[in-house]
C-alpha cells in the first residue's frame, strides 16, 4: 500500500480538498486565512509531489505507490490509484502549477473564500484522474474536474469585446458571445459534450470486457474486437481532443482561457488540456492498440494543424490572453502530435510537452494576470514600454515566451525536438515540417509581443504610469515556474528518465516494440 | 345481466368526467369532472368486484371514497385560495406555468 | 590540469557568473561590481583557454553525458570536444569576450547601474553561449548554443530596449536567424533519421568508412548549411546585420564581428568532413558566399553611418571565408575567421571610441580627428590595413589564403568577384578614414581619445594584428597559402588601387563621389535601396505572414466558431419554439394526458 505504509497518492490528491473544507468551514471573513489554508494544503501537495516524484524507481516499468480500497464490489468499482512515468510527471505539474496559482490570485477580492474552496476541489479532480486506475473513479474526477471551472468563470472571470459580424453574426448575437457567462455556458457544454464520449467509450469497454472490473488493469488484459477498438478509439479522441483542444473542437478554449480568473487559466490551460490529453495517452493507446493504429494518421493529422492554426490564429489576435489561449492550442498540438508518432522519442516529446507547456502556460497567464491587474487592459497594441516600469514581469514574459518558442535550455525546446525526431522516424514523416513551421511561427508572435507591450517607448496618452512590478507572493508563483521551466531545459532526463519507464511498456503494448 | 353494462356505464360515465374536465372553465366544475371520473372507476371496481367474487375491489373502492373525500376538499381550498388572491376561478387565467 | 577540465573551467566561469547576476538581485543592481564580476569570469576562461592552447594533446579529446536518455542507450548526450580547431577558437572569443567586456566599462560608463548589470549578465551569458557552441561534441549541443548565442544577441541589440530602432532590428534579427535555423533543425533532425546519432566523432567515423549513407545527404547538408547562412549573414539572410547596429558598440565588435558571425563559419569548419561528401554543396556555399562577399561591398560603398560600413564589411569578409569553405580551403576560411575576428573588433572598438566622442554615427558630421584622437586614429588604421590586406598586416595573409584557396578550388566567377571585392574593401575603408580622419570638420565641441580602460583594449587588438602578422612574415609569409606566385600580388595591387582611389576622391577630391554615382548609377540606385531585399521581406511578413495569419483568425472566430455558435442559436430557437407548447393551462396538459392514454390504447389494441 502507497509507500512505506503511507497512502502518499491519496494524501495528494485529498489535501486541498481537506483545504477547501477548511476554508468553506472555519476562515469565513478572515481573507488572510483562506489564502494561508490554500497554500499550505496544495505545499502539501507540492512537497508529497515531489517525495513521490524522487522516489519513483526509473528502474521499474509499470504503476508504482499502489493502493486500493473495493468501492463497489459488486460492479468492480474500487478506489484504486497508482502512478507510472507519466502519471507521475503530470502529478508533479499540477502540484507546481496549483501551488503557484494560489500565489497569483492572491489579490482576488470578491468571495474569494468560495474562490478559493472552488479551486481546491477542482484541483482534487484533476489530480484524481492523474491517479486513478479506475475508469469510473476516473469518470468521478474528471467531471469533478469540469464541473467548478463553470462557476470559476461565471462569477469570477472577465468578459472581453468581440463584434459579432460574418455569415454567422446573427447566431454569435443571440449567443451572446464575448461575455464571461458565455464563455464558461461554451466551456462547460463542450467539456459536457465531451465526457459523454467518454463515459460511452468506458462503459462500451466495461461491458465487452465481462462487466466484472472496471480496473485498467484489468481491462488492459482483455483482448477487444478490432471493430469495437476502431469505435471507441475514436470515441476517447473526440472525447478527450474536445478536452485537449484539437482542431475544429477547439473554440471553448480562447474564450474559456481569456474569460477566466488568473489561477483558473493558468490551471486550466496548464493542468486541464493535458488531462485530455492524458486521457487519450492512457485509455486510447493504453487500452485499444488496434484502435490506435486505425487512427494515428488522422491524429497526428489534426494536431499538425493545431500547431500551424493556432499560430497564426495567435497571431491575429490583439487581445493579449487570446494570444495566449491561441498559442495553447498551436502547443497541444505538439503534445498530440508526438503521441501520434507511436516513437519512443515522440511519446517522450509528447509527454515532456504536456509539463512543458503546462509551466510555460501557466506562467504566461499568471504574467497577463499581473499586467492586466495593473494596467487594466489587455489590448496589445495599446501598451508599450512596460519593460521600463515592471522589469521582473518582462523578465518572466520574455523568458516564457523563449520556452514557448522553444529555444533551448528551456522546457519548450526539449519537447520539441523529442517531437521533431519521432514525427520523422514515425509512418508519416511529413509531419516534421509543419512542426517545425509552428515554432518559426511562434517565435514571430511571441516575440511581436514582447516587443510591442514590454520594449519602446510609453504610449503618450499617460494612462500607463507609473505601473508596479510584481510583489511578494506573486514572485513566489514566477519564480517556482521560471525555475521550473529553466530546470527541466537544461537538465531534461531528470524527466525524460521515469517518463520513459511509462513510454517504453505503452510501445510494447501498441506491438511497435518487442 | 353481465359485466358488460356495467362497465359501459362507467365507461360513458368516465367520458363524461373527462369531458367535463377538459372544456369546463371553472375549477369547481373541473373538480366536479374529476370526482365523476373517479366514480366512473369505483363502478369498475364494484362490478369487477362482483362478477369474479374478489373482495379486494369493494376495499379498494372504500378507500377511493375516502380519498376523493380528501382530494376534494382539499381541492376546494386551494380553489378558495387562488380565488382570494387572483379573484378569478377561470382556468384560463390561471396559466402560471406557461412557457 | 588536462584538456577536460580546462575545457570545462573556461566553460563553467561565465556560466557561474551569469547565475550569479541572474540571481543575485543585489550585485546586478551595482552596476560596476557585476562588470568586475563577469571580466574576472571571462578572464578566467581566457587564461583556461590559453593554457588550453598551449598544452593541446596531439589527438582530440571528447567527453561526452547523457542528456536525452532512451531505452536503448542516450538519445543524445552533451559533451565537448577539443581538438586544433576548437582551441584556437576558444582563444579569439575568449579573448575578445574579455578585452570588449574591458572596454564596455567605459563605453557604458553613463548607464544606470541596473542597467550596467543586465548588460554583463547578457555578456556572461553570451560568453558561455558561444564557448559551448566552440566545444560542442554533437550536432544537438551545437544547436543548442547556437540558438542560446542568438538569444543574447537578440537581448544585447535590443539593450536600449526603449528606443524603438533598437526593438525592431533586435526581432528582426532573431526572427531572419531563426528563419535559418528552421533549416537547422531539420537538417539535425533527418541526420539524425539518417545516421542515429548527433555526434560529430561517431558521424565523421561512418563518414570515413563510407558507412554514412548518401542517399539525401546533399539535402541535409543544405539544410545544415541554411543554419549558418541566416548566423554568418550570407545572402540573402544577410539583412539583419546591418540593423543589429542598434546595439551599443562593444556588442557589435563582439558578437557582430568577431564571434558569433562566425559561428556559420565554424559550424561548416566544425562538420567539414560531412561536407566534403557533398561536393554540389560545397560549391554553392563557395559561390553564396563569394556574391556575398561582392554583394555587401558594394553596398557598404554607400554608407554614412560608421558603423553600417563596418557591419557591411563583416558580411562581405563572411562570404570571403564561406567562399574559403566552398572551394575546399577549410584551413583558409578558419584563418580569415581568426585574423578577421581580432581586427574586425579592433575597428568595432575604434569605431566606438570615436562615436563616444563625436556623439554621433554619421561619417559626413565628423572630420578631422586624427588631430584630436590620434591614437584612436592609429588603432584604426591598423585596422582597416589589416582589413584591406596589406603586407604585413594579418588580414594579408588570411585574405591571400583565401584568394588562393579559392582559385585553386577552381571556381574562377566567384574568384572574380572576391578579388572585385578586395578591390571595393580597401576604397569604402579609405572612405571612412579619409573622411573620418582627415576630412574637412563638421563635429562641435572638442573630442579627445578614449580613456584608458577603453584604449588598452585597442592597443592590446592593434598589436596582436600587427605581430601575427609580422610573425607569419618573418616565419615564410604565411604556411598556409599554396597558391599561384601572382595572387597576393594581385591581392595587394588591388588593395593599394583601391587606397588611392578613396585618396584621390575623398581627400584630393580629383574624382567627386556624385561622379561616381552617376557613373555606375544602377548599382548605386540598388545600394542605396539595399537591393530592395529588406523592402521583399517587410512587404512578405506585411502581406503574406500577418495577412493570411489576420484571415486564419478571421476564419477561426466568424466560421469555425460561427458553426458552433450557430449549433447554439439554433438549440436556443428551438427551445423557443417548443416553449409555445407550455401554455400553462392545465386543461391543455390534461389534452395531451388524454391523447397520449388514446394512442397507447390504440397501440395495445393494433399490436
Amino acid at each position: 500500500m502507497g509507500w512505506n505504509g503511507l497512502p502518499i497518492l491519496t494524501l495528494i490528491t485529498w489535501a486541498p480538498f481537506v483545504g477547501a473544507v477548511l476554508i468553506m468551514f472555519t476562515a469565513r471573513h478572515h481573507p488572510l486565512a483562506v489564502r494561508l489554508i490554500g497554500a499550505v494544503t496544495t505545499g502539501i501537495s507540492l512537497v508529497l509531489s515531489v517525495a513521490v516524484y524522487l522516489a519513483y524507481d526509473t528502474e521499474a516499468a509499470g504503476f508504482q505507490f499502489y493502493e486500493k480500497i473495493p468501492l463497489v464490489p459488486a460492479l468492480g468499482i474500487s478506489y484504486e490509484v497508482a502512478v507510472d512515468g507519466i502519471g507521475l510527471i503530470l502529478v508533479l505539474l499540477t502540484a507546481i502549477i496549483i501551488f503557484s496559482g494560489v500565489f497569483a490570485s492572491w489579490t482576488v477580492q470578491t468571495r474569494s473564500q468560495e474562490f478559493y474552496a472552488l479551486l481546491l476541489v477542482l484541483v482534487t479532480g484533476v489530480f484524481g484522474v492523474f491517479v486513478s486506475l479506475d475508469l469510473f473513479v476516473f469518470f468521478l474526477f474528471y467531471e469533478l474536474a469540469v464541473l467548478p471551472m463553470y462557476l470559476l468563470i461565471g462569477i469570477w472571470g472577465s468578459s472581453a469585446q468581440v463584434r459579432p459580424r460574418g455569415i454567422f453574426g446573427w447566431a454569435m448575437r443571440e449567443t451572446g458571445v464575448g461575455s464571461k457567462e458565455y464563455a464558461a455556458m461554451k466551456l462547460t457544454l463542450y467539456l459536457l459534450l465531451g465526457s459523454a464520449f467518454i463515459l460511452v467509450g468506458i462503459l462500451a469497454l466495461y461491458m465487452a470486457a465481462g462487466g466484472s472490473s472496471f480496473s485498467f488493469l484489468e481491462l488492459e488484459g482483455a483482448a477487444f474486437d478490432p471493430v469495437l477498438q476502431r469505435w471507441v478509439f475514436l470515441l476517447f479522441y473526440v472525447g478527450f481532443g474536445v478536452l485537449a483542444g484539437i482542431w475544429p473542437l477547439h473554440t471553448w478554449s480562447p474564450d474559456g482561457h481569456a474569460s477566466a480568473p488568473t489561477a483558473v487559466s493558468m490551471l486550466h490551460a496548464g493542468v486541464l488540456m493535458k488531462l485530455g490529453a492524458y486521457g487519450i495517452v492512457r485509455l486510447g493507446m493504453g487500452l485499444l492498440p488496434e484502435g490506435t493504429h486505425d487512427w494515428v494518421w488522422l491524429v497526428g493529422t489534426i494536431a499538425t494543424i493545431n500547431i500551424v492554426y493556432g499560430a497564426l490564429s495567435a497571431m491575429a489576435q490583439t487581445d493579449l490572453k487570446y494570444v495566449i489561449a491561441y498559442s495553447s492550442v498551436s502547443h497541444m498540438g505538439i503534445v498530440l502530435l508526438g503521441a501520434a508518432t507511436l516513437t519512443e522519442a515522440g511519446l517522450n516529446g509528447s509527454v515532456f510537452q504536456m509539463f512543458a507547456h503546462g509551466i510555460m502556460t501557466g506562467l504566461f497567464f499568471a504574467l497577463v494576470g499581473l499586467v492586466y491587474e495593473k494596467a487594466h487592459s489587455r489590448e496589445i497594441f495599446k501598451m508599450g514600454g512596460f519593460g521600463r516600469m515592471m522589469p521582473g514581469i518582462a523578465t518572466a514574459f520574455t523568458l516564457g515566451g523563449l520556452s514557448s518558442l522553444g529555444l533551448p535550455a528551456t522546457s519548450g525546446f526539449v519537447a520539441e525536438f523529442l517531437t521533431f525526431l519521432g514525427a520523422w522516424r514515425s509512418a508519416h514523416s511529413w509531419w516534421l515540417f509543419p512542426a517545425v513551421a509552428g515554432t518559426f511561427l511562434t517565435a514571430v508572435y511571441v516575440l511581436r509581443v514582447v516587443k510591442q507591450i514590454f520594449w519602446g517607448e510609453i504610449p503618450a496618452h499617460g494612462e500607463f504610469h507609473d505601473l508596479p512590478d510584481a510583489r511578494g507572493p506573486e514572485w513566489v508563483a514566477l519564480g517556482l515556474l521560471m525555475f521550473v521551466i529553466v530546470l527541466f531545459g537544461m537538465v531534461p532526463w531528470i524527466a525524460v528518465y521515469p517518463i520513459d519507464t511509462a513510454t517504453v511498456p505503452l510501445l510494447i503494448r501498441l506491438g511497435i516494440r518487442p | 345481466m353481465g359485466l358488460q353494462p356495467y362497465l359501459i356505464l362507467a365507461a360513458c360515465l368516465f367520458t363524461i368526467g373527462l369531458f367535463g374536465v377538459l372544456t369546463r372553465r371553472n375549477a369547481i366544475g373541473i373538480l366536479l369532472g374529476i370526482e365523476l371520473m373517479l366514480n366512473a372507476v369505483n363502478v369498475n371496481l364494484v362490478a369487477f368486484a362482483r362478477f369474479t367474487g374478489e373482495t379486494a375491489g369493494l376495499i379498494f373502492t372504500l378507500f377511493t371514497i375516502s380519498i376523493t373525500v380528501a382530494e376534494v376538499a382539499l381541492g376546494l381550498a386551494i380553489v378558495i385560495l387562488i380565488f382570494r388572491v387572483r379573484r378569478t376561478v377561470e382556468a384560463d387565467q390561471l396559466h402560471l406555468l406557461k412557457g | 590540469m588536462n584538456a577536460g577540465t580546462l575545457a570545462l573551467a573556461a566553460l563553467g566561469l561565465p556560466f557561474c557568473s551569469f547565475v550569479l547576476l541572474a540571481v543575485a538581485l543585489p550585485l546586478r543592481r551595482a552596476g560596476r561590481a557585476a562588470g568586475a564580476l563577469s571580466i574576472a569570469a571571462i578572464g578566467g576562461s581566457l587564461l583556461a583557454s590559453l593554457v588550453l592552447w598551449r598544452t593541446l594533446p596531439g589527438e582530440s579529446v571528447e567527453l561526452t553525458w547523457t542528456w536525452l536518455p532512451a531505452e536503448g542507450g542516450p538519445m543524445a548526450t552533451v559533451g565537448i570536444l577539443v581538438d586544433h580547431l576548437t582551441a584556437s577558437m576558444l582563444v579569439l572569443v575568449a579573448l575578445v569576450s574579455f578585452l570588449v567586456q574591458l572596454y564596455s566599462l567605459g563605453y557604458l560608463e553613463h548607464e544606470t547601474p541596473p542597467a550596467l548589470g543586465r548588460y554583463y549578465a547578457y555578456h556572461s551569458l553570451f560568453a558561455f553561449s558561444m564557448l559551448g557552441l566552440v566545444l560542442a561534441s554533437n550536432f544537438l549541443q551545437m544547436f543548442i548554443f547556437w540558438e542560446l548565442v542568438g538569444l543574447c544577441s537578440y537581448l544585447l541589440i535590443g539593450f536600449w530596449y526603449t528606443k524603438p530602432e533598437a526593438a525592431r532590428a533586435a526581432v528582426k534579427a532573431f526572427w531572419v536567424t531563426k528563419a535559418g535555423d528552421l533549416g537547422f533543425i531539420i537538417g539535425i533532425v533527418l541526420l539524425w533519421g539518417q545516421a542515429g546519432t548527433f555526434q560529430f566523432s561517431r558521424l565523421f567515423q561512418m563518414a570515413g568508412d563510407r558507412t554514412l549513407p548518401t542517399a539525401g545527404l546533399a539535402l541535409i547538408m543544405f539544410l545544415i548549411y541554411l543554419g549558418a547562412v541566416g548566423k554568418s549573414a550570407q545572402f540573402p539572410l544577410h539583412v539583419w546585420l546591418p540593423d543589429a547596429m542598434e546595439g551599443p558598440t562593444p556588442v557589435s565588435a563582439l558578437i557582430h564581428a568577431a564571434t558569433m558571425v562566425a559561428a556559420g563559419v565554424y559550424l561548416v569548419s566544425r562538420v567539414y568532413p560531412l561536407f566534403l561528401l557533398t561536393p554540389d554543396v560545397l560549391a554553392l556555399i563557395g559561390w553564396v558566399g563569394a556574391f556575398t562577399a561582392l554583394l555587401a561591398a558594394t553596398l557598404g560603398l554607400v554608407q554614412a553611418d560608421i558603423k553600417r560600413v563596418l557591419a557591411y564589411s563583416t558580411v562581405s569578409q563572411l562570404g570571403f571565408m564561406m567562399a574559403a569553405l566552398g572551394a575546399g580551403a577549410s584551413d583558409a576560411g578558419f584563418f580569415h575567421l581568426l585574423t578577421h575576428g581580432l581586427f574586425k573588433a579592433l575597428l568595432f572598438l575604434g569605431a566606438g571610441a570615436v562615436i563616444h566622442a563625436v556623439g554621433t554615427n554619421d561619417i559626413w558630421q565628423m572630420g578631422r580627428l586624427a588631430r584630436a584622437m590620434p591614437q584612436t586614429m592609429i588603432v584604426f588604421l591598423v585596422g582597416t590595413l589589416a582589413l584591406a590586406g596589406i603586407w604585413p598586416f594579418a588580414g594579408f595573409f588570411s585574405k591571400d589564403a583565401v584568394l588562393a584557396g579559392v582559385w585553386e578550388g577552381g571556381l574562377a566567377i566567384p574568384f572574380l568577384m572576391l578579388a572585385l571585392s578586395v578591390f571595393l574593401t580597401a576604397f569604402y575603408m579609405f572612405r571612412v578614414v579619409f573622411v573620418v580622419f582627415f576630412g574637412p570638420r563638421h563635429a562641435e565641441g572638442h573630442a579627445h581619445d578614449a580613456p584608458p580602460v577603453m584604449a588598452a583594449p585597442l592597443w592590446i587588438l592593434a598589436v596582436l594584428t600587427v605581430g601575427w602578422g609580422i610573425g607569419l612574415a618573418t616565419r615564410g609569409g604565411g604556411e598556409k597559402a599554396h597558391g599561384p606566385e601572382w595572387v597576393p600580388w594581385l591581392a595587394t595591387a588591388l588593395a593599394v588601387a583601391g587606397i588611392g582611389f578613396a585618396w584621390l576622391t575623398y581627400q584630393k577630391r580629383v574624382v567627386t563621389p556624385e561622379t561616381l554615382a552617376r557613373a555606375f548609377a544602377p548599382v548605386y540606385t540598388a545600394a542605396v535601396g539595399k537591393f530592395w531585399l529588406d523592402d521583399l521581406y517587410g512587404g512578405l511578413y506585411r502581406s503574406t505572414l500577418l495577412g493570411f495569419s489576420r484571415l486564419v483568425g478571421w476564419v477561426d472566430r466568424y466560421l469555425v466558431d460561427g458553426l458552433v455558435n450557430l449549433a447554439s442559436a439554433w438549440t436556443l430557437r428551438w427551445g423557443d419554439g417548443l416553449r409555445r407548447i407550455q401554455t400553462g393551462r392545465a386543461q391543455d396538459y390534461l389534452y395531451g394526458i388524454a391523447f397520449g392514454l388514446l394512442l397507447v390504447i390504440v397501440w395495445g389494441y393494433w399490436r
